[in-house]
């Protein structure tokens, strides 16, 4: 009997440990990548870096082109891509819920979310890039907003449904029409969540690089024409650190450690800023 | 204007009114007023119908766009595409046989680490951290998944793959290699790039996003239900793995799909350190190559049409690959989650 | 056709002693899918008086009253037949206009449901939907609601603070204010004070009391004691039906009814 309980505590004991061995597996990568990042870096990160283009190889010189690019395009995508994520989201939460057309695009949105991305690059390169003929920042920001609209999509839907029916109530018994129950008084009361989704969706796309090589492309030089191939950071970094130029490498860790630093930090400031709405709602 | 708010004339409440003066703040409501509002609302909801078609098109128009780009290349190659492992841009011969194998082989190494190690951080964070260490470590492993995914391509490349070429691949193959069976995987040179590499580095990738699901669907296990566990005298792992799993499976499974959604079309990261070598090896130590990473690397570069072709024939498999995995994974989670609605 | 616009101030003393039917139902079935859940109500409700709705839980009171707002067509599935008649028209009336009928018959809720925004814009939310005000009348509206639910005193200095900041029953005093700054006419209370604290409760007993003055007010409540303090007449109802209407002082002393004495003194219930 002892040895049957003895047996069963060993077993429990060392799968426990095991258990723990897996949390500081994962710890160990985030904190082994981070450190590789900072280390290599730090060096490249000085003034330079933002006051500068991207250089030839063996010269010296910066990413602000790259980051000027990445920024843009950023932008653009949110721009375009929130609204339409909202206004289909309201859809499927007020309207639509359990009709076919909010059923499937429930379905093909979460299909979306994790579609990859290099086949959206692939879906604008051939409807816009081949039309138009030449690669552009615009056709960049259409295929980071793809990437943004099923994100949004999914918050928006999931914390329209959070709201109590009774709001709903509340404002309808007003007198209020129906959309402005929503515009004015659901979509209100779950800003904080959509708000949060929008940081993540653009912490997502800022260090994107699949989608852009075949629509942005790349652009060595300073260029604000959204109609012309743009630079941007997550390609330059990829162009950099693949070539053989030592000078190259720095600049693409440089350009790594800002990236991942903006891309965490936008994580963390969603999170927190969830929470805290959230524990006073 | 306001003919519809007539009071009945038998009542003295109407009389009344007559004799009360009308005071300007009254509230009177015009037709007009009524029809445009409902004008608004059927814009709005025809609006938000349109936009929410729009997403559902989306994927339709990635499906026709794809086909009509891989045209060629479906015309020119048919069945024999997929089998083929020659891919010589000089001769326009191209099969998808490397690619596709690189692709699956190195999803398939990402789920044998990722899903143990996922669980066991799920479990940690469920059932063994302490209180106020579960968010930041939640938090830590999700900025895992927040990491760029060049980054890890960078990172697999310049620190993990010499890494691992001087301390652990000269390990596995002297130790592997000699293995009944199992040998010809680990054959050959410690070159640090390869297909075991990328299949790590998607490894460490797909962990945060299995971990989180898994932890999601462990969390929604009735509280009620394992206390009558533990009250039998059951030890944690006991009632994990004798009331949590069973209850959890096809969550867990879900979330394994869900990875592996991931794990199949990630870029970056492997375009890095796979080696992106069109031959066909049965050695995971040797270079190879994955759809995603073909794409990245040739096409800027393709010149020839059928070229062309052929590298949006990768991507249209690479995504119906991806759609079958991930609706799988979506349907099993919406029957844990209709499970759920039952039972509470 | 006469112009009718109800007296906000001064009208009382007169009506009250006079009382007059402001909402007759009649005939009135409701279904949720197809469970039976108003059977044949009739039923005649006064104008400046106060009307409870009693009964134990899931006996339709709280139906009954949503049929005067028609707020059960938020859902599907849900529908009513027969008539209900507001100052001579049919509510029921599928011409009938879900909105206007709403502003002029307004609701307040069990839980208190201020909306996402400043004191201020909670109140003027409703009365910017209908009516517009230069920002001084607005000001005076916004005034003139809060003093009527006696909330005034406790936000005049946070008009734009958020209305989530005030405590669950200012909050429903907030409601309260919403839903008669636009002047509605019926104003229907769905247990107002159920989720209140005893102090909050007595607040919102008085504010009852004083708003029939100038309104039609029902109120559902599962709180015998209140309907006797705050109604002037009460309905008693039971699975769907209604047992008994009458004025609250014959109700609560001799009953007509057995099933309404039983529930009454506790018998049942």
């Amino acid at each position: 009997m002892f040895s049957l309980y003895a047996r069963r505590r060993l077993i429990n004991a060392m799968n426990l440990t095991i258990s723990m061995l897996a949390m500081a597996f994962g710890l160990f990568w985030l904190a082994w990548i981070l450190w590789t990042l900072l280390r290599q870096g730090l060096g490249g990160l000085d003034l330079q870096m933002f006051t500068q283009m991207t250089p030839p190889p063996g010269s010296q010189g910066g990413l602000l082109n790259a980051i000027a690019g990445s920024f843009m395009m950023t932008s653009v995508a949110t721009l375009i891509g929130t609204p339409i994520g909202i206004l289909a989201g309201v859809y499927m939460a007020e309207f639509g819920q359990k009709s076919w057309l909010a059923s499937a695009t429930r379905f093909v949105n979460d299909i979306l979310l994790s579609a990859p991305s290099i086949v959206i690059g692939l879906f604008i390169y051939e409807v816009y890039v081949v039309n138009v003929h030449h690669f552009s920042g615009w056709a960049g920001s259409l295929a980071l907003s793809l990437i943004v609209i099923p994100v949004v999509v999914r918050t928006t839907e999931n914390m329209l449904k959070l709201v109590p029916n009774s709001l709903r109530e509340a404002a309808a018994a007003l007198g209020a029409p129906h959309w402005k129950i929503i515009m004015l008084v659901t979509l209100r009361a779950s800003r904080a969540g959509i708000i949060t989704g929008l940081l993540l969706a653009v912490a997502r796309i800022s260090g994107e690089t699949a989608p852009l090589l075949f629509t942005a492309l790349n652009n060595q030089f300073w260029s604000s024409n959204m109609n012309a191939p743009m630079a941007n950071l997550p390609v330059v970094i990829f162009q950099f650190a693949m070539s053989p130029y030592d000078d190259w490498h720095k600049l693409a860790w440089a350009g790594a450690l800002l990236i991942t630093f903006g891309v965490l930090a936008l994580n963390i400031i969603a999170r927190v800023m969830f929470r805290q709405k959230g524990a006073r709602g | 204007m306001i003919d519809t708010l007539v009071l009945r004339g038998s009542f003295p409440v109407a009389e009344l009114a007559k004799q009360t003066p009308r005071q300007n703040m009254s509230k009177t409501i015009s037709d007009a007023t009524l029809k445009r509002q409902h004008l608004s609302d059927r814009l709005f909801r025809g609006t938000t119908r349109m936009f929410a078609f729009i997403v559902f098109a989306l994927l339709v128009g990635i499906i026709i766009s794809l086909l009509l780009g891989a045209w060629p290349a479906l015309k020119a190659f048919g069945i024999k595409f997929f089998f083929a492992a020659e891919w010589n841009p000089v001769t326009d011969e191209f099969g998808a046989l490397v690619p596709i194998f690189g692709t699956l082989a190195t999803s398939a190494i990402a789920l044998l680490i990722g899903v143990p190690v996922s669980f066991g951080i799920a479990l940690f964070l469920t059932e063994l951290s302490p209180k106020w260490l579960r968010r930041p470590l939640g938090i830590a492993v999700e900025l895992l998944a927040g990491i760029p995914s060049i980054i890890y391509g960078m990172w697999g490349l310049f620190v993990f793959a010499p890494a691992f070429q001087e301390h652990i691949q000269p390990w596995l193959i002297d130790h592997l290699s000699e293995v009944p069976m199992l040998g010809f995987l680990f054959e050959g040179a410690p070159m640090g790039i390869g297909i075991l590499t990328a299949g790590i580095i998607l490894a460490i990738m797909v962990i945060p996003f299995i971990a989180s699901v898994m932890r999601d669907v462990f969390e929604i296990v009735p509280p009620l239900l394992k206390e009558s566990a533990y009250g039998l005298g059951a030890t944690t792992w006991e009632v994990v793995r004798h009331v949590v799993l069973p209850y959890t499976k096809i969550g867990v499974v879900g979330g394994i799909m869900l990875g592996l959604g991931r794990a199949l079309g990630e870029t970056m990261a492997i375009t890095f350190v796979i080696g992106n070598a069109h031959q066909f090896s049965t050695s995971l130590m040797m270079p190879g190559n994955s759809i995603a990473s073909a794409l990245a690397n040739e096409f800027n570069e393709a010149t020839s049409d059928l070229h062309v072709a052929s590298l949006i024939e990768l991507g249209l498999i690479l995504f119906i690959i991806t759609f079958i995995v991930l609706a799988l994974s979506k349907l099993l989670l919406l029957q844990l989650a209709k499970r759920e609605g039952k039972q509470t | 056709m006469t112009n009718y616009a109800l007296p906000i101030q001064d009208a009382a003393p007169d009506v009250r002693s006079a009382p007059t039917e402001k909402l007759a139902v009649r005939n009135l079935n409701f279904h949720y899918g197809k469970f039976h859940a108003l059977k044949d109500i009739n039923l005649s409700i006064p104008g400046n008086r106060v009307t409870a709705f009693i009964g134990p839980s899931g006996c339709g009171k709280s139906t009954l009253l949503r049929t005067f707002n028609r707020m059960y067509e938020l859902y599907p599935h849900q529908k009513a037949d027969g008539e209900i008649v507001l100052d001579g028209e049919n509510i029921l009336d599928a011409r009938q206009d879900l909105n206007r009928l709403r502003a002029k018959v307004g609701m307040v809720f069990q839980k208190p449901t201020p909306f996402p925004m400043s004191i201020f814009d909670n109140i003027a939310f409703g009365v910017r939907l209908y009516e517009r005000l230069s920002t001084h009348e607005m000001n005076d509206r916004v005034e003139w609601a809060l003093k009527k639910a006696a909330l005034w005193n406790e936000v005049k200095d946070k008009l734009k603070q958020s209305g989530n900041s005030l405590s669950g029953g200012q909050q429903q005093r907030l409601c309260i204010a919403r839903a008669i700054a636009v002047k509605p006419e019926v104003v229907l209370l769905d247990e107002p004070a159920s989720a209140l604290d005893p102090i909050s409760t007595a607040h919102i007993e008085e504010l009852i009391h004083e708003l029939k003055e100038d309104y039609t007010i029902v109120i559902v409540t599962h709180n015998m004691q209140q309907a006797a303090r705050v109604s002037d007449c009460t309905a008693y109802m039971y699975l769907g039906e209604l047992i008994e209407f009458g004025n609250t002082d014959t109700i609560f002393t001799t009953p007509k009814q057995k099933a309404t004495e039983d529930y009454i003194t506790g018998k049942f219930g």
